[in-house]
């Protein structure tokens, strides 16, 4: 593997698959997944797979090593991997590809290192045991690689342990990890979703420098489209679970044929007209709140909110956006400056609010999953605050629901249902319908789209702009992503490491001249142009030079 | 719901309670079934007492230890009392008295865990020390000095072993709402404003219930072995009361001296069995009970 570099020759079909049909086990039924996929990867190349949640992304990426998840199955079609029958072959031989051939790089590099060794240890694990090299050549080959994907001191960096390092820094080991065999084939199934925007801007470059470099055949799983625009010389667009088109990358982005990609491309255009309010509602004056005690998680924040606007948080995470929100609510009492609310200041503590100021200030969070009480029906979940709020109860409180339904535009049939029993993006819209039934002044939405596909994340923001024009209610918006802040806000925050750097009218702040802060986070936003990462490291290089 | 009411349809009909049981039994592997028909029975037993017993609990009919025959099933015991009635009896007592001591002892500890693992802080502190305290004596020989100290009384006896067994039922719910507490939902039900009491049985029990209710069962098995085991060394439930640890101790000389129904089994081998028997019943059900919830647990 490491001496025919010859036979790498990009034309040379690597991974052939063809009518691949995978189908998963639930309730003791087979269901189908993916219905008949073909897919041909040559030597060298990086074919993006992209599709909304639930298209068989993953499921697709994992078939390419023949491998199917527990409860799945590999129902019908071949895998022909550089001649091997992936479906043919036993057990043993598959263990043997993996690592060797074909690596897989997983979206929580967290989640896939043992906390318990070292990263070095880990780096090196397969190519030791399965006898490619002896240690001392594979730690010195893994020292290389540290450095050619630009963690810092690579020669110290293995020494570590992964609460050690950073998150963008732990994805970088394990694309150095899945490198270490120079195997012919990676699948990076989301690698940087879990990254903030400035961070997956460095862990994209390592992983693409290295990806050319060794010549390696690359299947790039994401939902996120500017970023397979950079990373893939072909993207294939997937829908439950069969092809919709697949194309060259600028072929794709230039003229996509289909409908379904056409609505996939033209989320990033929603943007929301900007209007402006002196009506303040809530003033957060000078705010410091801290967990320990001892370090300022936010440091003399001043933020206003009007009346019936949108002002969206940014920052990268660790930058205070969420605690704001924990100081607003009172869940972190701040140590020094005042909240006014309706021009009065707001009690710091969350027990000493009476509850008509609770009933004002209402959150959504960003994880539907855990912000809805999986033992309780949608009938209960929204009945709830307006039974505690307002006192409604019975059959006007059932109609109330239903009415609440319908304005987040769900059948009234959902009233009996469990959270379990509904998609993602459904589970978010319950989630508003509860905030909206203690018709509140305010909405603190933190990260709230974040954990859904564009075309949700689309539908979700629509309709929170809807509910705003209809109640005249406040958002308070807390994200990470640039896009959904055009989307949605009048005006932005920008937060980093817990001071506020810049609050202005949307149109200020994302245009020159920038402090530099902003200018980072909004220059690692990625662009649908296929060029765009390349031009930005030019750019941030030039630029170093000068410095 | 009145004439107003919206028309509430539902798109995929929900199965109700009982289908959903149906199908659920409907699953159950021999052990369960084995299981739950002997706990039917011997909640049958413990419920038709009066009607089932041919003679009265503490009714001497005839003369001491009569062997089995037509006349007396299992025979008399050491004073002439009808010693298939008193097994009957006992089944009332001995499970009554345990049922109520371990629901009580839910009650107490359930209740601690949760509100400790929502409060945490020094309340935590406080009751998990003495928590810990507690676990560090042995349940029988406590009981046995609490027992001693505060009199022999059924009330007594259900307090006392409420009480010491809470602190393990303390930890299991303590343990298990730590991952619920966490929660979203409990946070958004603190920001609502609610009351401590609704969020502990409203959003935080609901979740933690399959791990609780399958405690309940192990923890109904010791509660009843403690009780037969303090009975058998005189403290716990008190003659004449029927009980079967009283009943094992009363009737132990005679273990070497097989002469009743089938002359191979000795005396106090029948309330022995109908311990050994319950406690296997109750584990079988409680492992498929176990099996089935930890196997249909959400993935998230």
């Amino acid at each position: 593997m490491k001496s025919d570099n010859k036979q790498r020759v990009k034309g040379e079909a690597l991974l052939e698959i063809r009518g691949l049909k995978i189908e998963g086990n639930s309730d003791g039924v087979w269901h189908p997944i993916v219905k008949g996929v073909d897919l041909t990867l040559k030597r060298g190349e990086v074919l993006g797979l992209i599709g909304e949640s639930g298209a068989g992304k993953s499921t697709i990426g994992l078939a390419a090593m023949g491998f199917a998840r527990p409860g799945c199955r590999i129902a019908g079609g071949t895998i022909m991997f550089d001649g091997i029958d992936l479906r043919a072959v036993s057990e043993d031989e598959k263990r043997k590809l993996w690592g060797a051939r074909i690596a897989y790089v997983a979206q929580s590099a967290a989640a896939s290192f043992n906390p318990a060794h070292k990263l070095i240890d880990q780096t090196v694990e397969t190519a030791v045991r399965d006898g490619l090299m002896p240690r001392d050549k594979a730690v010195a080959d893994a020292v290389d690689l540290y450095g050619r994907l630009q963690l810092p001191n690579p020669q110290s960096i293995g020494g570590r342990y992964p609460h050690q390092v950073s998150g963008g820094q732990l994805q970088r080991a394990m694309t150095a990890m899945a490198m270490s065999c120079r195997p012919d084939l990676i699948i990076f199934d989301e690698p940087t979703t879990a990254l903030d925007v400035t961070t997956q801007v460095e862990v994209l470059a390592a992983m693409r420098n290295i990806v050319e470099e060794f010549h390696t055949a690359a299947i790039y799983i994401t939902h996120d489209l500017a970023v397979v625009a950079q990373m893939a010389d072909r993207i294939m667009v997937l829908r439950h679970g069969l092809e919709v088109e697949e194309a060259p990358t600028r072929e794709m982005l230039k003229e996509p044929k289909k409908d379904y990609t056409k609505t996939l491309w033209a989320v990033r255009k929603l943007a929301k007209e900007e209007s402006i309010s002196d009506d303040v509602t809530l003033s957060v004056r000078n705010v410091d709140a801290s967990y320990s005690g001892v370090v300022k998680v936010l440091d003399n924040v001043t933020v206003s909110l009007p009346r019936g606007r949108t002002v969206a948080v940014v920052g990268e995470s660790g930058s205070g956006k969420s605690t704001l929100a924990r100081a607003i609510t009172g869940l972190l009492p701040p140590t020094k400056g005042e909240i006014l609310f309706n021009g009065k200041p707001l009690p710091r503590a969350l027990k000493d609010r009476d509850k008509d100021t609770l009933r004002r200030i209402q959150m959504i969070y960003q994880s539907a999953d855990t912000s809805l009480n999986p033992k309780q029906t949608i009938r209960d979940i929204i009945g709830r605050p307006l039974e505690f709020y307002h006192g409604i109860k019975g059959a006007a409180r059932d109609r109330k629901v239903a009415e609440l339904l319908d304005s987040i535009e769900l059948d009234e049939s959902y009233i009996d249902r469990l959270p379990t029993e509904l998609s993602g993006g459904q589970k978010q819209r319950i989630s508003i319908a509860r905030a909206l039934a203690a018709e509140p002044d305010i909405i603190i939405c933190d990260e709230v789209t974040s954990a859904l596909d564009q075309i949700v994340q689309e539908e979700i923001l629509t309709l929170l702009m809807k509910l705003q024009k209809d109640t005249n209610v406040s958002y308070l918006f807390i994200t990470h992503d640039i896009a959904t802040v055009r989307a949605i806000s009048d005006e932005i925050v920008v937060m980093h490491r817990g001071k506020v750097v810049q609050q202005g009218p949307k149109t200020q702040v994302l245009n020159p001249p920038f402090p530099a802060y902003t200018e980072l986070l909004l220059s690692s936003v990625p662009q649908m142009d296929p060029d765009w990462l390349t031009n930005l490291l030019a750019e941030r290089a030039r630029a170093k030079v000068k410095a | 719901m009145t004439a107003q009411a919206p028309q509430l349809r539902s798109v995929r009909a929900r199965r109700t309670f009982w289908e959903n049981t149906k199908r659920t039994l409907a699953s159950a592997p021999i052990s369960a079934w084995f299981g739950m028909i002997v706990i039917l029975i011997y909640v049958l037993a413990a419920i038709f007492a009066p009607w089932l017993a041919p003679h009265g609990e503490a009714e001497v009919v005839g003369k001491a230890y009569q062997p089995a025959g037509e006349q007396f099933f299992l025979g008399t015991d050491q004073i002439g009392r009808d010693l298939f009635s008193r097994l009957i009896y006992g089944a009332r007592n001995t499970i009554g008295i345990a049922f109520l001591t371990t629901l009580l002892s839910f009650a107490i500890g359930g209740t601690l865990g949760v509100l400790t693992a929502l409060k945490r802080g020094w309340l935590d502190q406080a009751i998990s020390r003495v928590v810990d305290a507690f676990l560090a004596i042995p349940v029988l020989i406590f009981a046995l000095m609490l027992l001693a100290v505060a009199g022999k009384s059924i009330l007594n006896l259900i307090l006392i072993l409420a009480l010491l067994d809470s602190t393990r039922v303390f930890r299991l719910a303590r343990a298990t709402a730590l991952n619920v507490v966490v929660m979203d939902y409990v946070e958004a039900a603190k920001l609502r404003g609610e009351k401590m009491g609704w969020i502990i049985f409203k959003e935080v029990l609901p979740n933690i219930l399959p791990p609780l209710i399958t405690e309940f069962g192990l923890r109904f098995c010791f509660v009843f072995l403690t009780i037969a085991a303090l009975s058998f060394l005189g403290v716990g439930i008190q003659p004449p009361t029927a009980d079967w640890g009283s009943m094992v101790a009363e009737s132990k000389t005679l273990i070497t001296f097989p002469v009743r129904t089938f002359p191979w089994i000795p005396a106090p081998f029948y309330p022995a069995m109908a311990i050994a028997l319950l406690t296997v019943a109750i584990n079988f059900v409680v492992d498929w009970f176990l099996h089935k919830t930890s196997g249909l647990r959400d993935e998230k």
